[in-house]
């Protein structure tokens, strides 16, 4: 069998005395969107920084196509080839969208110096390959509207070559047309073979979009099953009661 | 020397021009050049008020050496708050190496020693490096805040002073060394001046004319060629007041020019490095990512906490080196030099624009602001204003200064 992009097993996580991911075990395999829902709380969110080397478990281990790997720091994790989209956007306000996109991972010549005309003519072809569009690549982040900085923290996470690409709420800031874009690009990087983790409270989204939904609670995962197997109900249901509608027998996971 | 290239163009790159929707002034230092008009305005009233006095050569000469010390610190002092830290120890860091280095000249190393001016000013910069190391890593790894850390570094370093000699002042110190304070020799005399103002201007007009190809061949837009003319021409004329003032100033007792102190070189080449590395550097996008917001800086993979020591070893560097050039201008080390300085560097920094919530600020702002600290100091001395007095009226500045600043971010957002 082919080896999955990115598998996790029994990751936990304990924060003082409270368990804030028990024994999650996941996958995620090539061009696959995998939604993962959960209450605030449910460990979703550290589930992911686990991944994206904000939060280094307590147990458990993380595979990346079959080997398994140690991510200690954010830099570990997106020499992995896994880009998280922060909810936050994870942006320096007070810099502008060429220094953004480039955030911790500067062009250098000499010494260390920038090849701020390098980084700014990539920025341009990435901006442009991606057709998403800024008013000036000097900009301010701060000066941008929601869509516009998370055109960015998008463009950002696809610029380096992205395996795994986990995107935390990436539509809960944006209208609905910018939400529609962002779902059609989504399909796109996962035709192109991208694995996604996707979270998200828009239920219809989810659906929309997702191959496989997986449901935490009190930080462990409920149930994973085929998106098309089972009804917004009895998700709705397992995300409240924390338990699988009778009818349901979990897949694999 | 890409590295000047940010001076020329006094970030006034419409870089962006070519894209229409680029926010009015988003680029343009309306700041530096609203401050540089505010330091006009106090040369000439004080030049008035003291019947030509203040622009003298002699006066300008000696303001340019007070500068340097205040704006040597205030480069460091800048990435220190853009990172949202402070360091308060400045001061008594200065009056503790400077008595380390003079200890290295007359107790550990015979007099007159050949190596003694270098030996040790390495001492004193290696040790302000160490102090730096020391408090940086209580601040980014123990997660102290830099406010207490350096607070208690501020006590430590002034007492640590008084107690390796003593309490005792030590002078004189090595002949050699006293040429880095621009004392009667510490001064380049005139042709090296105009001779070295010749070569800047060459670098610089070469520097403008390869970034404007540098630009054309990646295609990225560029400001008008007028427009970058036109800053050239200002940084010229800047550039040969400048010598002609200090080649104004006559050795004493002799009509030799004294140009261009030694003291003044040092701050121009800190303030250019310091820039260089604030704006071209990947270290110092990194200070600025820091303090713009931490928690994203560390998301997108930026070791924060090792960024944040590196800023106070930079601070203890040039702690080191304004404590050089103090130390050699005052030909004597006294435990209590440097007293107080902590807040003249602040409000350098403040004063030239720098916020104090952090990820905003530009070094050559410092400069300009520890220009105006001290002009309006040695203007007041030249007046006859009490001492107290001074220290009253620079307090009002300082605090109106901010209150400016923060009326100006508001209309900015």
């Amino acid at each position: 069998m082919d080896s999955a992009l990115i598998e996790t097993r029994g990751l936990s996580k304990s924060f003082g005395g409270v368990k804030a991911v028990e024994n999650v075990s996941l996958t995620l395999g090539h061009g696959e969107v995998v939604a993962l829902l959960g209450h605030n709380g449910a460990g979703k969110s550290t589930l992911i920084k686990m991944l994206a080397g904000v939060v280094i478990a307590d147990q458990g281990e993380i595979l990346v196509d079959g080997a398994h790997v140690e991510i200690r720091s954010p830099r570990d994790s997106q020499a992995l080839g896994i880009e998280t989209i922060h909810q936050s956007l994870a942006l320096a306000d007070n810099l502008d969208a060429v220094s953004n996109l480039f955030l911790g991972r500067e062009k250098t010549g000499r010494l260390g110096f920038l090849d701020r005309d390098a980084m700014e003519q990539a920025a341009q072809a990435m901006l442009g390959r991606m057709k998403l569009r800024l008013p000036s690549l000097h900009a301010l982040v701060r000066s941008m509207s929601g869509g516009q900085r998370q055109a960015v923290a998008i463009a950002r996470a696809l610029h380096f070559n992205a395996k795994v690409l986990i995107m935390d709420e990436p539509t809960a800031a944006l209208g609905p047309e910018e939400t529609r874009k962002v779902g059609l690009l989504i399909r796109e990087l996962a035709s192109q073979g991208i694995g996604i983790f996707l979270i998200s409270h828009d239920i219809h989204d989810v659906f929309a979009l997702s191959k496989r939904i997986t449901v935490m609670k009190g930080g462990r995962v409920i149930g994973t099953h085929e998106t098309s197997a089972v009804s917004k109900d009895e998700v709705l249901e397992m995300i409240i009661l924390g338990r699988q509608p009778a009818r349901l027998q979990p897949v694999a996971a | 020397m890409q590295v000047l290239n940010h001076f020329l163009a006094l970030r006034w790159p419409p870089r962006g021009a070519a894209s229409p929707a680029r926010p009015e002034g988003a680029r343009f230092d309306v700041r530096l050049l609203a401050m540089l008009g505010v330091l006009a305005v106090i040369w000439i009233a004080f030049d008035l008020l003291t019947g030509g006095l203040f622009l003298s050569s002699r006066n300008l000469f000696n303001l340019s050496l007070q500068v340097s010390v205040v704006g040597i610190m205030a480069a460091g002092m800048i990435l220190v708050i853009v990172a949202r830290h402070i360091d308060l120890s400045v001061g008594s860091q200065v009056g503790f190496l400077g008595v380390l280095g003079a200890l290295v000249q007359t107790a550990w190393l015979a007099p007159g020693n050949p190596h003694a001016w270098w030996l040790s000013s390495a001492v004193m910069l290696a040790a302000g490096v160490g102090i730096g190391a020391l408090q940086g890593a209580l601040v980014a790894y123990a997660g102290i805040p830099s406010f207490v850390v350096t607070l208690g570094g501020l006590l430590f370093l002034r007492n640590a002073a008084y107690q390796l000699n003593s309490g005792a002042t030590i002078a004189p110190l090595d002949g050699t060394f006293q040429m880095l304070g621009g004392g009667p020799n510490g001064a380049i005399g005139g042709a090296a001046s105009w001779a070295l103002a010749g070569a800047t201007l060459i670098v610089l007009v070469s520097t403008a004319l390869r970034s404007r190809r540098r630009k054309q061949r990646y295609g990225v837009a560029q400001a008008h060629p007028a427009i970058e003319a036109s800053i050239l021409a200002c940084w010229a004329a800047a550039i040969v007041l400048f010598v002609i003032a200090m080649n104004g100033y006559a050795r004493p007792s002799t009509n030799e020019a004294m140009g261009i102190p030694v003291p003044v070189l040092v701050l121009i080449a800190v303030t250019l490095a310091i820039s260089a590395v604030a704006q071209r550097h990947r270290f110092g996008r990194h200070v600025f990512a820091v303090g713009g917001d931490p928690q994203s800086a560390q998301l997108a993979g930026i070791d924060t906490r090792w960024v944040v020591m590196r800023v106070f070893m930079l601070m203890g560097l040039l702690c080191g080196l304004a404590s050089i050039v103090l130390t050699a201008r005052l030909n004597a080390a006294a435990s209590g030099s440097g007293t107080m300085m902590e807040l003249y560097v602040i409000a350098a920094a403040v004063i030239g624009g720098t916020s104090l919530a952090g990820g905003a600020g530009t070094i050559l702002g410092g400069t300009v602001g520890a220009l105006v600290m001290q002009s309006l100091q040695g203007g007041m001395v030249l007046l006859g204003v009490p001492s107290p007095i001074q220290s009253m009226v620079l307090a009002g500045v300082l605090v109106v200064a901010v209150w400016l600043d923060t009326l100006w971010r508001g209309r900015a957002k």
